[in-house]
């Protein structure tokens, strides 16, 4: 590291501090809201294929939940802003190379589809039409998950959110999310269906904590903004012990507790798991999202 | 016509001259900056120098500013300067994320992203840009690098040490730096000392001016 330091014996004596942290915490409340807004939907699909009968009363909570977090994500997107009351700018001048604009109009459609269903399941009470529209719900639900990354991809100046990882995080955040939160809900579901959102959510914990593990380890041989970059969780870096705190609540705890619950059919050690994973994930945002933004660019 | 900026380091001495006009001409708030001149030191004492390298916006003929931009708030001219539109932006900040320079910052008066423009008012008005004209020794050299008799067109074709910030980035930065090395031009070449920074120590006297 810093080869280049050593060669030269150079200091910066006279150079503009760091811009501080531009995206923080509330940005971290968007991701983190957003995937449980998504997650839940892909779960209820899930569970309204494979236990049609004991699930169906999930189909209005579980809508209402969702516009619930969607919105959360849309309140703190906004309020981010430093033109708050400029976000309309969006739809009356959208630049649509970007993946801000894009992601904004697909929610729009989204937020537009859960109004309806929630009116067609709890007014109209027709199932049948609203499991026509989950599934267009889930479709719209994947690019609505997807587009935090390629947000991410585009900010070209920090090499670690770049594509396809984030992508991939993205999504098992949302299945991680959604699994937990359908978990706390479902308490009438049969002990079956409960395994199978701890399997999901035990499995989605797994190749999360493989993805940050295999960033975290391989990353380095990207380049030396990573290497960089990574320094602030590793060893005694500044943020380590959150980053290793994030990791132990939103995956390693979950994936442990998932275990046990099975061999023991431990209805209480899945919702623990569960509001572990749901909390532990706000962590793991926070500490990616912060550390590239510590590197100085100039 | 594709303007572009040209810094011959050899000639840069440092003077910090066209920070100052960029603050005046563009009324640059405090604690931010259009431009400024990064101060490297290299070396151990006693021997030892001293670099200076101006840092302005690239004006990238692949600019990740102006492809994140939500609403077109930063946006290319037909004279290829990367230009901001304040009216428009919604202070979201994705340019500051996607500027691999950092060149970008939130003006803490009118809360939208701003950056060097080259003077594009200015230049609308066949006038150079206002560093270009503070510079005591001519260090900067701006011009039509479409031109091959322009100026900056023939100070890169006589020079085969121009160099780019960062051109793994893929951006194509229209701005060129003539003598610069891995210390000026590449941020992580350099470490930065707790406390050595320009700014971030700023001191309010009392009112009245006394202690």
């Amino acid at each position: 590291m810093h080869a280049a330091i050593e060669a030269t014996n150079a200091v910066v004596t006279l150079d503009v501090g760091l811009p501080g942290i531009v995206w923080g915490w509330i940005i971290t409340m968007n991701m983190w809201a957003k995937s449980i807004g998504t997650g839940v939907i892909f779960l209820l699909f899930y569970l309204l294929k494979k236990y049609p009968n004991e699930a169906g009363y999930l189909r209005f909570p579980v809508t209402v939940v969702s516009l619930v977090f969607i919105h959360i994500f849309l309140l703190f997107t906004v309020i981010d802003l430093h033109h708050i009351f400029r976000f309309w700018h969006i739809f009356t001048q959208p630049h649509f190379t970007s993946a801000i604009t894009v992601g904004a109009w697909i929610v729009t459609g989204l937020v537009a589809l859960l109004f309806l269903m929630a009116f067609t399941v709890f007014i109209k009470k027709n199932t049948a039409s609203f499991d026509k529209m989950l599934t267009w719900a889930v479709v719209i639900s994947i690019p609505v998950t997807l587009y935090t990354a390629a947000i991410m991809a585009e900010a070209t100046a920090r090499e670690l959110w770049q594509m396809p990882t984030e992508a991939v995080q993205m999504l098992l955040a949302a299945t991680l999310t959604g699994s937990a939160t359908l978990i706390l809900m479902g308490g009438r579901l049969s002990y079956e269906a409960k395994r199978d959102l701890g399997l999901i959510l035990g499995l989605s914990a797994f190749v999360a904590f493989i993805v940050y593990m295999s960033e975290m380890v391989f990353g380095p041989m990207k380049g030396e903004e990573i290497i960089v970059t990574l320094q602030a969780v590793k060893g005694a870096g500044q943020y380590t012990t959150m980053f290793w705190i994030g990791q132990a609540a939103a995956f390693i705890l979950p994936m442990v507790l998932v275990l046990l619950s099975i061999s023991s059919r431990s209805e209480s050690l899945l919702k623990l798991a569960s509001i572990l994973a749901i909390a532990g994930l706000w962590i793991v945002k926070y500490v990616w999202l912060v550390i590239p933004q510590l590197l100085n660019l100039s | 016509m594709q303007l572009g900026f040209l810094v011959d380091l050899h000639l840069c001495m440092g003077c910090k001259g066209c920070e100052i006009a960029c603050k005046v001409e563009n009324e640059v708030p405090l604690s931010t900056w259009r431009l400024r001149v990064k101060y490297v030191d290299v070396g151990m004492y006693p021997e030892t120098k001293r670099t200076f390298t101006p840092l302005r916006c690239n004006h990238c003929a692949n600019a990740p500013c102006e492809r994140i931009c939500p609403v077109s708030a930063l946006h290319y001219i037909e004279n290829g300067i990367v230009n901001i539109d304040k009216e428009r932006c919604i202070g979201c900040a994705g340019c500051i994320m996607a500027c691999p320079y950092g060149a970008i910052y939130i003006d803490p008066e009118t809360q939208t992203a701003d950056k060097c423009t080259y003077c594009a008012h200015r230049i609308a008005s066949s006038m150079m840009p206002a560093c270009v004209v503070a510079c005591p020794v001519q260090a900067n050299i701006f011009g039509d690098l479409d031109d091959p008799t322009s100026e900056i067109s023939r100070y890169i074709q006589d020079h085969h040490d121009t160099r780019v910030r960062k051109p793994e980035k893929g951006t194509n930065p229209h701005h060129y730096y003539v003598g610069g090395g891995d210390v000026n031009l590449n941020p992580l070449a350099s470490e930065r000392v707790e406390g050595y920074s320009l700014f971030n120590n700023i001191t309010h006297l009392p009112v009245g001016g006394h202690h």
